[in-house]
């Protein structure tokens, strides 16, 4: 039987490499998505680089941060699972709204053959020919 | 070790945090630009997670929080103004949308 202060010892000492992988992991993952957003051709392309691997590298950031506070601090820190939810929640959100905003307002899109959407569009009276010709109204 | 990682995400993060930036300044359309400053702003909530974890206090967590929800509300604002050019809707600029002109 081991006593406590063993305990945290060998927990510290697994923790430690977990913590350092996560915190490596989600660093690779949005410098990744930034050479996504410097790359893609397009902007809708680029909002896919942005909302995924950026949130899922900020996750594994936020991961490692929780599993450091638990591991040296002795207690679970909720307002890091506070951040966790709401970019979990809000980061696809925020690009989907964003990607819709750039289809009405007539942004071109990058080598499509077929836009199906665009007559439906028209048929609900938003033109994105005419919005690119007057930005912002 | 753990600082030796730190650090190094550190560094990775701000090289992100660059290469967003490079496409605020250069995007062709205005929704490139929303779209790397979320990216700035959700970068900087790991940046912000990063330096608590360096300094190795719980001091900056509620800036995290904040930094987040202040990062979505002005994607959210800046996507309806390119969308609409308004950003508040008022009841009475719509209403001439309306099949029915009884209320003139």
């Amino acid at each position: 039987m081991k006593t406590k202060t063993e305990m945290i010892e060998m927990i510290q000492w697994i923790g430690e490499p977990v913590i350092s992988i996560l915190v490596l992991l989600g660093a690779l993952l949005s410098v990744l998505s930034a050479f996504g957003i410097i790359r893609f051709p397009d902007v809708y392309l680029r909002s896919h680089a942005a909302t995924k691997s950026a949130t899922l590298g900020v996750l594994c950031v936020l991961s490692s941060a929780f599993l450091f506070f638990w591991v040296y601090d002795h207690y679970p820190s909720a307002r890091i699972l506070l951040g966790i939810l709401f970019v979990f929640i809000t980061a696809p959100v925020a690009g989907h709204l964003n990607a819709r905003a750039a289809y009405r307002t007539g942004v071109p899109l990058w080598k499509l053959e077929k836009d199906e959407l665009k007559p439906a569009l028209k048929e609900k009276g938003i033109d994105r020919e005419k919005a690119k010709k007057e930005p912002l109204n | 070790m753990l600082q030796v990682s730190l650090l190094i995400a550190l560094i990775l993060l701000s090289l992100a945090v660059m290469g967003c930036m490079f496409r605020v300044l250069k995007g062709p359309s205005m929704a490139d630009r929303i779209t790397a400053l979320d990216t700035i702003g959700v970068n900087l909530i790991a940046i912000i997670a990063v330096l608590s974890m360096m300094l190795d206090t719980q001091a900056y967590l509620e800036v995290m929080l904040l930094v987040g929800i202040l990062a979505f509300l002005g994607t959210v604002a800046f996507a309806k103004y390119i969308e609409r050019g308004v950003v508040i809707e008022h009841e009475d600029e719509d209403r001439d949308d309306r099949d029915d002109p009884v209320d003139r």
